[in-house]
Parts: C-alpha cells; structure tokens; sequence
C-alpha cells in the first residue's frame, strides 16, 4: 500500500508519529522532573553497590537502559562478571 | 501597572528574537509604553534584528554593574518613540549577570514602562533563568517540529518552578506562540498541527505564525516584521497575537499571504 502511495507521489503522514513520540517521551520526562538520564545514573549506583557487596565486578561494566514504551517500559541491566578466573593464568594457561 | 513578559523557548533558532521584535513593535504601535530587553549575553542579536546595532554605547550588563545608568544604556527606537531596547553586552562574562542586579533593573523598569518583554537565550542555563526569573507572563515559542515541542516542554516546567512567581505560589500566566507553520503540511499529514501541539502541551494558544519570507525581508533591513510590512501573514499574526495579550477576544486564524496583482501576474508568466 505504501509502496503504490509513493509511486503516486504521496507519502505516509509523519505527523502522528512525531506526536505519538513526543506523548511517550514527555509522559516518562515529566515524571522526573526533566531529563530521563538521572534516573538511569541513579539505578546504575545502587545497582552497582547492591552487586558489588557479593561479587567483585568493574564498575564499568554495567549498563543500564530504558527502552521507553507507550504503556510499558523495558529496564535493562546489563552486568558483566568475570569468573573468577586471573588474566595471568589464562595467559599462563596458553 | 507594567507587565514583565519573557520570550523563550529552551530550542534555539524557533524566532524568539523575531516574536521579541514583532511583539515589542506592535504594542508599542498600539500606544503602549515599551522596552524589550536582549538578555543573550554574548551573543547580542536583537539590536541587529531592530536595526540599533550601531546606536549601542551601554548594555544591560554595564547597568547592572553601575557602570552606566539605565537612561544612558536604554536606545530608543527611530520608528516608534515609545518603543525602547535595552541591548545585551558582547562581552563573554556571562556571570556578570546577577540575579539581584537584573531585580533592580526590572524593578525601575517597571516605574516607566507598560511592557518589558525580555528576550531569552536559548537553553535552560543561567541566562535563560535570569531572563523568566521575574516574569508575570511567559510566552513560549515554539516550530512544529519534535525537538521544539519537548523543548518547550522542559521550558513550561521551569516557568512553574524557577521563577519569583512561581516560589511564592503565585503563578506565571502562559501563552503559546507557534511560529513557522505551514497548514498545508499539517493538513497533509506531514507537520504536527496545531492540535497537536496544544494537546501535548496542555498550554493557551496565543497565536500561529505562518511559515513566510517577510521574517527574512524584515530581519535582512533591521526592521520588526510588524513595522516593515504590517499587512503581510506573519505580521496580521503578530497584531492578533498582541491584540490577545491587551485582552481582547481576537478569532484564531493562520493568516495567509495576500498575493497582489503583480504577484499573480508574474507568477503566471513564471509557470
């Protein structure tokens, strides 16, 4: 349908879905006071304490992120875990 | 009683400084006593788009500093002898700007005039908060295009909270200004219409400015849209808009482009 509707020079309305987009966004903004990125720097701390309390981990190797949904969102957290294994005696394993 | 007016958006680029001028010009035609100030420090273009870029010798900061007194810093304008500008520095000290400084300069301002619009950067820092800090009404700028609109969004909820008003539980009263629409697009489907915005902004409409070349002409010669060709769309926008903020009740339009004999006759002989 789309297809035959460019053939004939038209094009899909943009415009609904830039307001679909802005009411989702604003919903979470809103929320927070302002930008979302506070709550994810806020999570990725405590997340990081609770975590670090029972395994040694980098605390660069966690990520946290909000894939943000008209009436759910996903929070995903991605922590990395070595297994105990020493750099040196893979090394020394090879 | 004088009304203290900020002009923002959080965007940039969206005609803050073109509504500033326009708005400034049309009051003033309409008899009223008006100053607009240029509170983008640094980055001064208010002068420029008024056509005093070669009349300033002091600026808002040099009078909050003490250094000049506000009758010398003020530039009255060539057109309309009740139309004022007090212009920003170019100097890049952005923290000369307190807080205090710009209440007294509101403050005597207030004793002389009927409308301080002040013209705010862009942004969501110290110059955009100085420059709603004292405000009694906001009208917030805004293209229908995404990035604005969330902007104009963060925009709203500092007005509700940053301000002198809004800290004393009063509240600052806001109008929304869309500028740059083009109804053909939004009735095709392609451009948020002003439905939308209205919807998802929750805020009321003070006027739609149509999408025109006039802004260019106007700003290319130095002169407020609203003075250089008060018949054209953008400005018939303009007067409404400002015909609405005096109080009356003016019918919501998008005004569109007269096209005068000449333009049709070329425009035939172009096709």
């Amino acid at each position: 349908m789309i297809n035959v509707m460019r053939l004939f020079g038209g094009r899909a309305a943009s415009a609904p879905v830039a307001r679909e987009r802005l009411q989702i966004l604003l919903a979470h903004e809103r929320g927070q006071g302002g930008g979302g990125s506070d709550l994810l720097e806020l999570l990725r701390g405590e997340i990081l304490a609770v975590v670090s309390k029972h395994v040694e981990i980098d605390p660069d190797k966690i990520v946290v992120r909000m894939d943000r949904g008209k009436f759910v969102s996903m929070l995903e957290v991605d922590v990395e875990v070595p297994n105990g294994v020493q750099r040196s005696k893979m090394v020394a394993a090879t | 009683m004088a009304k203290v007016l900020v002009v923002t958006s959080g965007k940039g680029g969206v005609g803050k400084t073109t509504s500033t001028a326009a708005l400034g010009a049309a009051l003033a035609q309409m008899g009223q006593n008006v100053v607009v100030i240029d509170f983008d420090v640094g980055l001064r273009n208010l002068d420029l788009v008024m056509g005093a870029e070669r009349r300033v010798v002091f600026d808002l900061i040099n009078v909050v500093q003490g250094v000049a007194k506000l009758p010398q810093a003020l530039i009255r304008d060539k057109r309309l002898e009740n139309l004022w500008l007090l212009p920003a520095s170019q100097t890049r000290d952005k923290d000369a700007l307190t807080e205090e400084g710009i209440r007294r300069v509101i403050a005597d301002l207030r004793t002389k005039f009927d409308w301080i619009l002040c013209d705010s950067p862009a942004g969501i820092e110290r110059g955009a908060t100085l420059a709603m800090r004292y405000a009694d009404e906001a009208i917030i700028v805004t293209n229908p295009e995404v990035s604005s609109v969330r902007d104009s969004d963060r925009i709203i909820g500092m007005l509700d909270s940053k301000t002198v008003r809004a800290e004393r539980g009063e509240r600052v009263e806001k109008h929304l200004l869309v500028t740059r629409y083009d109804a053909a697009r939004a009735a095709r489907g392609e451009m948020l219409s002003i439905d939308d915005i209205l919807e998802i902004l929750a805020t009321p409409l003070l006027g739609i400015v149509p999408e025109s070349q006039d802004v260019l002409r106007a700003s290319n010669v130095g002169c407020p849209v609203t003075l250089n060709n008060a018949g054209s769309a953008p400005s018939r926008a303009y007067i409404d808009a400002v015909r609405r903020l005096m109080g009356e009740a003016v019918e919501m339009t998008v005004p569109v482009e007269r096209k005068g004999l000449m333009d049709r006759l070329l425009r035939r002989r172009a096709a």
